[in-house]
């Protein structure tokens, strides 16, 4: 049976199953987006800005973006856009953003909603200042520790995904496949990957984000790529040469 | 026979070496293209057809049939859109093909629009893949440039290429559900037919193909079908990225033949299982949504389109996940079935809530607070997902589930007699 919270959202029986008990309308809204309840729920956060603009260099690379697909077609630039509208901001997309980059492609503001809410690297609340760690949880990753790397987020950013560290500096979330699987496990912050993670390499690369000094991406053991550790097995002369 | 180095397409596969043009074409990309485009139209396809290409990304269809469906004279301007969507767990090969050789393919992309009488190519690459999408935007620029693609190119063929891409939707790496998203909508793939070739992108002709297999087409256009042929075995054709991925000691992607003897492939690039055969439980072959193979039949089998779809699994994206005696099988394949719970575009019945069911029963079934029975109704609800939906996400989420009962089922049942037991005891 639905049941409405105060909130308007309605919540199935079914959702509930794995859960616990329902935590109830005293939860914002945004808060309750935790991995395995409510995830096909997505919405805005209650707290918004009273407007976006998009900077005149992102307003010119958006006109440049339209004039990709043919005319009549430009609603094909929506991800982009918000995508654009989400880095400008700070990681997350605003209401007033969904509307601006509806005008601008003459597109109605429910179907912007519709994309924003689909496509969930779209962040609809707020992420950590200085990192969101996206941390894979596929089964490649899962079979060599991604396990103990989310453990590392409970601990050092907050027990729950979607959650602000207390400083406000960092979030977590777990994702489903990054196409790294042979670099597994590994996390993405904002455009970059760290790979071939332990616990302790996780912790350092969340050392590097704290102290504003990133730790280069990529393996964190030092393989090239997706390399055979210990070298190549193929083209060793391709590898020698490039060297 | 193992694949040599001078067969190999991808030769900068791990970025030892520059990826930018002048490296490209140091190792033969862009290298006389202009021969290639004036063999015609109808000669390309022709060639592609009897390189006995089959497509990477997953179905393995003919890629040089497939071009044949596209109409030769339409008003319409017709369309090629390279699916760089890559999201199949296990799969991380078009990634290292764009961020290591990203000419390789822009050049196919060149070749395969002509071949097809298109003028314009959108690649649609997952949002994830940030960096990659950079060095490709790079590289394309790189060859706008230099006049190799372009209006009023060297080549005499006017050719666009856009990088477009997504947002974190699987399903978009389903082709009409990258159509849709391609034109700005939800990810919801579209009842066939019409199929691409007649209504595709804007209403207008298209053909998407996968990363890999436009690729390889330069390589194919200068050396010929037939040396392509000439690897691998009859209808399973050239050389192959595989991509091992778990409990291997030395993960890697790496290109072979395709045919290649499953554990010639882990032990002579992978290093092995990790703590030797002996130790392996079961390796799924061809990405997440392939059934996986148990141990006993691992000894024996080939990577190849036939051998694995006789297995009742299937070569998929050739993306090798390997399970040592260590795993726990049932929550392997309860965290796929998340997967694709998680993926799930919501649009068909079966699939929207069969996906969340089969994820719950397996949860339990994990833990063994089930009933025998639930074995026999989970492969049953599994089989009225698969087959009844409007893509194939139903039949990918349903496939691991059927391949974990139809090898494992004792241990599922074991799971359960323990569980009973020790609640019974509890209970005493």
């Amino acid at each position: 049976m639905p049941r409405s919270s105060a909130s308007g959202i309605v919540l199935r029986d079914r959702d509930n199953l794995a859960l616990g008990p329902y935590k109830g309308a005293a939860t914002p809204v945004s808060q309750r987006r935790g991995k395995h309840n409510l995830m096909a729920v997505r919405r805005l956060d209650p707290n918004q800005p009273a407007s976006f603009a998009f900077t005149p260099e992102n307003a010119a690379w958006a006109k440049e973006t339209i004039a990709k697909y043919p005319p009549g077609k430009q609603a094909s630039a929506v991800i982009p856009l918000l995508w654009r509208a989400q880095e400008q901001n700070g990681g997350w997309l605003t209401e007033p953003a969904l509307r601006v980059v509806a005008d601008m492609l003459g597109m109605a503001y429910i179907r912007v909603y519709e994309i924003a809410t689909f496509y969930t690297m779209f962040q609809l609340s707020p992420v950590g200042k200085k990192a969101h760690v996206q941390v894979c949880g596929t089964t490649p990753c899962m079979l060599r520790g991604a396990e103990a790397l989310v453990e590392v987020c409970k601990r050092r950013i907050h027990p729950e995904p979607h959650h602000l560290s207390k400083d406000g500096d960092f979030s977590w979330e777990e994702v489903e496949c990054m196409g790294t699987c042979a670099n597994a496990p590994m996390v993405q912050v904002w455009k970059d990957t760290y790979e071939d993670l332990t616990p302790e390499l996780l912790e350092k690369v969340l050392d590097g984000f704290a102290s504003g000094k990133p730790v280069k991406p990529g393996s964190q053991t030092g393989r090239q790529a997706s390399c055979p550790a210990g070298g190549p097995t193929t083209l060793k002369e391709f590898a020698k040469a490039g060297k | 026979m193992a694949l040599q180095d001078k067969d190999r397409i991808f030769k900068n596969v791990y970025g030892f070496q520059d990826w930018k043009l002048a490296g490209a074409k140091a190792r033969g990309a862009w290298d006389n293209t202009k021969a290639i485009i004036d063999k015609g139209h109808d000669a390309i396809i022709n060639e592609v057809k009897a390189s006995g290409l089959r497509g990477r990304g997953g179905a393995g269809f003919p890629t040089g049939l497939k071009w044949s469906f596209m109409p030769k004279s339409d008003p319409r301007p017709s369309y090629l859109v390279i699916n760089a969507d890559e999201s199949e767990p296990g799969s991380c090969k078009d990634r290292e093909i764009m961020r290591h050789d990203p000419h390789l393919l822009i050049e196919g992309a060149l070749i395969a629009s002509f071949a097809m009488r298109a003028h314009v190519c959108y690649i649609y690459v997952r949002g994830e893949f940030i960096r990659e999408r950079e060095r490709l935007q790079a590289a394309i620029d790189e060859a706008y440039e230099a006049k190799l693609i372009g209006k009023g190119n060297v080549h005499g063929w006017d050719f666009d290429c856009y990088v477009h891409h997504g947002a974190g939707a699987y399903i978009c790496g389903e082709e009409t559900a990258l159509l849709e998203s391609l034109e700005g909508k939800k990810g919801q793939p579209r009842l066939k037919p019409p199929f691409p070739a007649n209504v595709g992108v804007y209403g207008a002709p298209t053909t998407v193909n996968n990363v890999e297999s436009i690729a390889v087409v330069g390589d194919i256009m200068r050396r010929g079908g037939a040396w392509f042929a000439g690897i691998g075995k009859p209808n399973n054709t050239g050389t192959k990225l595989f991509q091992i991925s778990g409990h291997v000691e030395k993960p890697c992607v790496v290109e072979e033949e395709m045919g290649i003897a499953l554990r010639e492939l882990l032990d002579r690039h992978a290093g092995g299982v990790r703590g030797g055969w002996d130790n392996l439980l079961a390796v799924i072959p061809g990405g997440s949504s392939m059934p996986c193979l148990p141990a006993s039949i691992c000894a024996d089998v080939t990577m190849d389109f036939d051998t694995l779809s006789k297995l009742k699994s299937g070569l998929g994206t050739a993306a090798i996940i390997v399970m040592d005696k260590s795993t726990d099988i049932i929550a392997a394949i309860r965290r796929i079935a998340y997967f694709y719970k998680h993926e799930s575009c919501g649009q068909c019945t079966p699939c929207r809530e069969g996906t969340g069911w089969m994820w719950r029963v397996l949860q339990r079934l994990e833990r063994g607070e089930a009933d025998k029975s639930e074995i026999d109704l989970l492969f049953d609800v599994s089989r009225q997902v698969e087959g009844h939906t409007i893509c194939a996400l139903g039949d990918a989420a349903a496939w691991p589930v059927q391949g974990l009962i139809r090898h494992f089922r004792p241990v599922m049942e074991e799971r359960i007699a323990r569980y009973q037991a020790a609640h019974k005891q509890a209970a005493e």
